[in-house]
């Protein structure tokens, strides 16, 4: 069999078109591997039976120049996006067995651009997770090793930590992600990728299984910034099903390859340097910044002065949401369900023994910032301290056109570390969040590595629906770092 | 007249407020397409938001909103530019997202009034606010030992809920402005209002107190179904209340059902030992703005209300006050009339529907529109009687049978032989023969005793069969008795 | 703020959860430690702050009245761990 390792969405798409090999044949090809590979437990799901019938139609559709966009490519879906017929689950016991009848906004559109879906991608459960190490399905490891310790098993970042994983591994050319707080950034940076979280409405949230509904938006993980942009172009999309649905006119997005990044005025936030922030991290970031001076950009030092309250306010404002979206989960529609011959028992039941740890936790705190009494000092502050943090980023942006951070302040640790403390694991994402929650564009590029040979991320926060600036932003770095 | 509960210590007063849960009448969901047609197979008329299902996401029905403001428009209310929807949580088995989408700090429409009858005493009720929310879904109780069956048909079903302020003071009046505020839903035709089929229904607020006092402690007496109902659950809570309250105990505020099987109310605890609802704007909805121009256009199309209604009634056909109020209390009733009197004498047309009209159908116990009588059948009966043709009385005693019929006024009085006697010989000979038949009565009356007038007309109209005209009649008797 | 054991049951049976006798010390440790460190918020100004409750600011889509029919009977209860005669079924519920 012909070895397509090497193979990027770009690549794949032209060798599809030159009749190089066929759909089917990448799709035999990927379908091997993950069979090869299941160790690294990328998938919960593995639909080969439709991959195959998908890559006949594509096939016919290429012969007959008819392809569309993602024509034969195959993907992985995160196991968030609801696929009509095909088990999804969220990672959680609670949706174990659940077939949704309905598919999701951004899933269909893959499939009526032409992608194949060899499966449904492990995450975090719920996405509630920053290392995939809560998903009911067991673990997702990193194909990255530590140069100097081969044999420890590293985590691939959370939640979107199967896609993550899945394309760092070639097991598939792409895959989907959900960003809450960093679901896409943070694996795409501990996995050596690229991952974009679009603007919040962006990307339809219909069928996306909601974990905190102001923050969660989809967005690809891929090899590439021309993966991502491919990618991302399919996904997006006006949706009437979705009441937060942006009516903005959706650029083409490969236009980035005319963005230049000479004039622009790129911001350095001071707060960004955080403490406990690794030293050969900053050295990468410092390095970009000589990099895009090199281009011809001004560096601008901005300052986002509620970036320390950032994540406190998101482990507020997600969870409180989270208790809500997530109490539909009461085993009487769907799902699990203990049986009980008393209704609460099986509400408390199902609920208690469906969910996992890290979930329970934060439905918690949730529950409890949202209860008479704490409402104002917990939940209300937060909204306000979010307004703060967007007003951060609006007069950031009177002076700067693109501001470059760190995607974390750790590269890929080992499955295990960081478990006994939440808050601990909850650090993951304060570099990630103050986007999210101003609902701002921002893709992580994999810019460098540690002496480890660890991927280490930058991310670039964009102005509300400017993608096409990050998208050229990364794709400068993906010119610059030299390999 | 005053209300009051006599204790067997004191004289209690009552206070009311409601909260009045109107159906719109709308052909979708209030945030889903399904169909609110009543009466439907079991979950056939559910979409995703309606179960709950994962990945589900609620879309705002424009027509609700224009009804949500047509009817604050019509209870005096001020609309409020924007307003918020919220998710009031809690668990219960036909509530399927674990949340009610709801309205809680920000209304749709803010505080209006209207005005009721009672007992000829014009009152000024306050309305606190209207907002939009979801219903619930149904439990069968009843079907099974040991499970409660769930239909969700009903489950996203638009509501308005109306709450008034505590201004009633006894049941009469409660029952009063829920037949106002039904009539007013009915005239704008936001709600059918009906309340058999639950399309309306009511929460009643009762507390007592003393003359003078403080509020006291308040029960809710949750969905009242009848304006019967929800007059004898006062009475009784009250009663209960001023009992407790007269034995030194203290009230305790509580959830309470209406049986009305025995005409009690019950507790309702179990069901709400948790009261903490812990509403937050639904991250799913952006805040509801409504536009200065909207609301114009809306108030445009307002259609007259019962109030000035029956203003106009009272000046363009010269009805009085309660005449006007009866007929405007029905809509259909009040469309009968005008559609009715057009061409026709007004008086005799109020005198028909207002007399023999009403207690046909209050026998029959159908409304105008179920007894399928139309304007025309009453008009060309009542044409009839004013041309002469058949005398007022002729036509009471057949009216029954000509409702039934099938055949035109004109036809039905012919072919029963009804046609009223006018021919002045012909009356004179019925005149000649009744007064030969009672010389004791003639001589009588020839000695004074004008009474028997009445009697000799009664006589001749009998031997007609009632087929005298009884003007000419008149006009004759007098002329031959005078003789 | 703390949190103690009572509140621990009464946010576990307001959010409908069943907390295993084992877990419930660490939890709320856990509860404790999170809640301790978002209180951090409490230092941060927010006079005159409005909360921010979307970043999304365009206007609501909204749709016509037009009901459909997408999902039979059998579709929605499809997934239901139990169902009887069209309906969802769960222990009796009193009233």
């Amino acid at each position: 069999m012909t070895d397509f390792s090497s193979l990027t969405i770009t690549s794949a798409i032209n060798g599809l078109k030159n009749k190089e090999f066929t759909s089917q044949e990448l799709v035999q090809f990927f379908i091997e591997k993950i069979k090869q590979n299941k160790h690294l437990n990328c998938f919960i799901t593995h639909t080969f039976e439709q991959a195959i019938d998908m890559a006949k139609i594509a096939d016919k559709r290429i012969s007959a120049k008819n392809h569309r966009m993602l024509e034969g490519i195959p993907i992985g879906m995160k196991d968030l996006f609801c696929t009509n017929g095909i088990k999804t689950t969220a990672g959680s016991k609670i949706l174990e067995n659940f077939i949704p009848f309905y598919e999701s906004t951004v899933s269909k559109n893959l499939w009526d651009s032409g992608a194949i879906m060899l499966g449904k991608t492990n995450m975090d459960e719920f996405a509630m997770g920053s290392a995939n190490t809560t998903s009911f399905f067991g673990n997702v490891i990193n194909p990255l090793k530590s140069f100097s310790n081969q044999k420890k098993d590293l985590v691939p970042g959370g939640s979107s930590g199967g896609s993550a994983s899945a394309v760092s591994s070639g097991l598939c050319l792409g895959a989907t992600g959900s960003d809450t707080g960093g679901s896409i950034r943070q694996p795409a940076s501990f996995c050596g990728l690229v991952g974009l979280k679009p603007t919040y409405g962006r990307c339809s949230r219909f069928g996306m299984i909601a974990f905190a509904s102001s923050l969660d938006q989809a967005g690809p993980i891929a090899q590439t910034v021309e993966d991502a942009a491919l990618m991302l172009q399919c996904m997006t999309s006006f949706d009437e099903k979705d009441s937060t649905s942006s009516r903005n006119e959706i650029p083409n997005y490969l236009d980035y390859k005319n963005y230049r990044l000479k004039g622009k005025k790129i911001g350095i936030p001071k707060e960004y340097l955080i403490e406990g922030l690794n030293n050969e991290i900053k050295e990468v970031w410092d390095n970009c910044i000589n990099w895009f001076k090199s281009e011809g950009a001004e560096i601008v030092d901005i300052s986002l002065p509620h970036t320390e309250s950032a994540l406190p306010t998101y482990y507020i404002i997600a969870p409180a949401e989270a208790s809500a979206n997530l109490a539909r989960y009461d085993g009487i529609r769907y799902g699990f369900r203990q049986k009980e011959k008393d209704l609460k028992d099986l509400y408390q039941k199902t609920r208690g023994l469906g969910f996992g740890k890290e979930v329970k936790r934060r439905l918690m705190i949730g529950t409890y910032v949202l209860s008479a009494g704490y409402y104002d000092a917990y939940y209300l502050k937060a909204l306000k301290v979010r307004k703060l943090i967007s007003k951060d980023f609006e007069e950031a942006f009177k002076i700067c056109d693109l501001i470059l951070t760190p995607t974390t302040p750790n590269v890929a640790f080992p499955i295990g570390e960081k478990q006994t403390d939440p808050i601990e694991m909850y650090l993951n994402d304060v570099l990630t969040v103050p986007a999210s929650l101003a609902g701002l564009p921002a893709i992580s590029v994999s810019s460098g590595f540690n002496k480890e040979k660890l991927p280490i991320g930058l991310q670039v926060i964009g102005k509300p629906f400017d993608e096409i600036s990050i998208l050229g932003a990364g794709n400068a770095i993906e010119k610059l770092r030299g390999f | 007249m005053e209300y009051y509960i006599q204790g067997e210590k004191n004289k209690w007063e009552v206070i009311l407020g409601l909260e009045v849960h109107a159906q719109i009448s709308s052909k979708s969901k209030l945030f889903s397409v399904a169909s609110t047609n009543w009466g439907g197979e079991p979950n056939s008329q559910v979409e995703l938001v309606d179960c709950g299902m994962p990945g589900a996401l609620p879309v705002i029905n424009e027509y609700c909103v224009e009804q949500a403001i047509l009817t604050g428009l019509s209870i005096n209310a001020k609309i409020n530019k924007m307003s918020i929807f919220d998710r009031k949580n809690y668990f219960y088995p036909d509530l399927p997202q674990g949340y009610q989408i709801s309205q809680f700090e920000h209304p749709i429409v803010g505080s209006g009034y209207i005005n009721i009858d009672c007992e000829g005493k014009k009152k000024k009720i306050g309305i606190t606010r209207l907002h939009l929310e979801q219903d619930a879904g149904k439990s069968l109780h009843d079907q099974n030992e040991e499970n409660s069956y769930i239909d969700l048909n009903r489950s996203g079903c638009a509501l308005m809920e109306i709450v008034s302020e505590p201004d009633m003071r006894s049941p009469l009046e409660a029952a009063e402005y829920v037949k106002k505020l039904r009539n007013i839903l009915k005239y704008v035709g936001s709600c059918d209002g009906n309340m058999e089929k639950g399309n309306l229904r009511a929460d009643v607020n009762v507390s007592v107190k003393l003359k003078g006092e403080e509020l006291g402690t308040r029960c809710e007496i949750k969905n009242v179904n009848s304006i019967k109902f929800i007059q004898q659950a006062i009475e009784y809570e009250a009663k209960r209340q001023v009992k407790i309250l007269e034995s030194g105990d203290e009230i305790f505020q509580e959830t309470r059902l209406f049986d009305p099987n025995v005409g009690e109310t019950r507790s309702m605890r179990g069901k709400e030992e948790s009261h903490d609802y812990r509403y937050f704007p639904d991250p799913d909805l952006p805040p509801l703005i409504v536009t200065e121009e909207k609301i114009n256009e809306l108030k445009k199309t307002l259609p007259e209300l019962p109030d000035q209604r029956k203003n106009r009634l009272m000046i363009e056909f010269n009805l009085s006050s309660y005449d006007a109020e009866v007929i405007v209390n029905d809509k259909d009733v009040a469309n009968f009339f005008e559609k009715t009197v057009e061409g026709r004498d007004s008086k005799i047309v109020t005198s028909w529907v207002t007399g023999e009209l009403f207690s046909f159908l209050k026998k029959t116990e159908k409304n105008i529109k179920a007894s399928g009588i139309s304007p025309l059948k009453l008009g060309e009966l009542i044409d009839l009687i004013i041309d002469g043709t058949i005398s007022n009385r002729q036509a009471k005693e057949v009216f029954e049978d000509y409702i039934k019929s099938t055949e035109s006024a004109k036809i039905f009085v012919e072919k029963r032989g009804l046609i009223q006697v006018s021919d002045e010989q012909e009356i004179e000979n019925l005149i000649n023969s009744v007064l030969q038949e009672n010389p004791k009565m003639l001589e009588q009356y020839r000695n004074g005793k004008d009474k028997l007038f009445g009697f000799f007309v009664g006589q001749v109209m009998k031997v007609s069969k009632g087929k005298a005209n009884p003007k000419v009649l008149n006009e004759l008797l007098k002329k031959i008795l005078s003789n | 703020m703390s949190i103690d054991n009572s509140t621990v049951k009464k946010v576990a049976l307001l959010a409908r959860i069943e907390i295993q006798k084992n877990d419930e010390a660490a939890l709320i440790d856990e509860l404790n430690n999170i809640i301790g460190w978002v209180d951090e918020l409490k230092k941060v100004n927010t006079e005159d702050i409005e909360p921010m409750l979307s970043v999304f600011n365009e206007t609501m889509n909204m749709r016509k009245d037009n009901p459909q029919s997408n999902y039979t009977n059998e579709l929605i209860l499809k997934n239901s761990p139990e169902n009887n005669a069209g309906f969802f079924v769960v222990p009796k519920v009193v009233e």
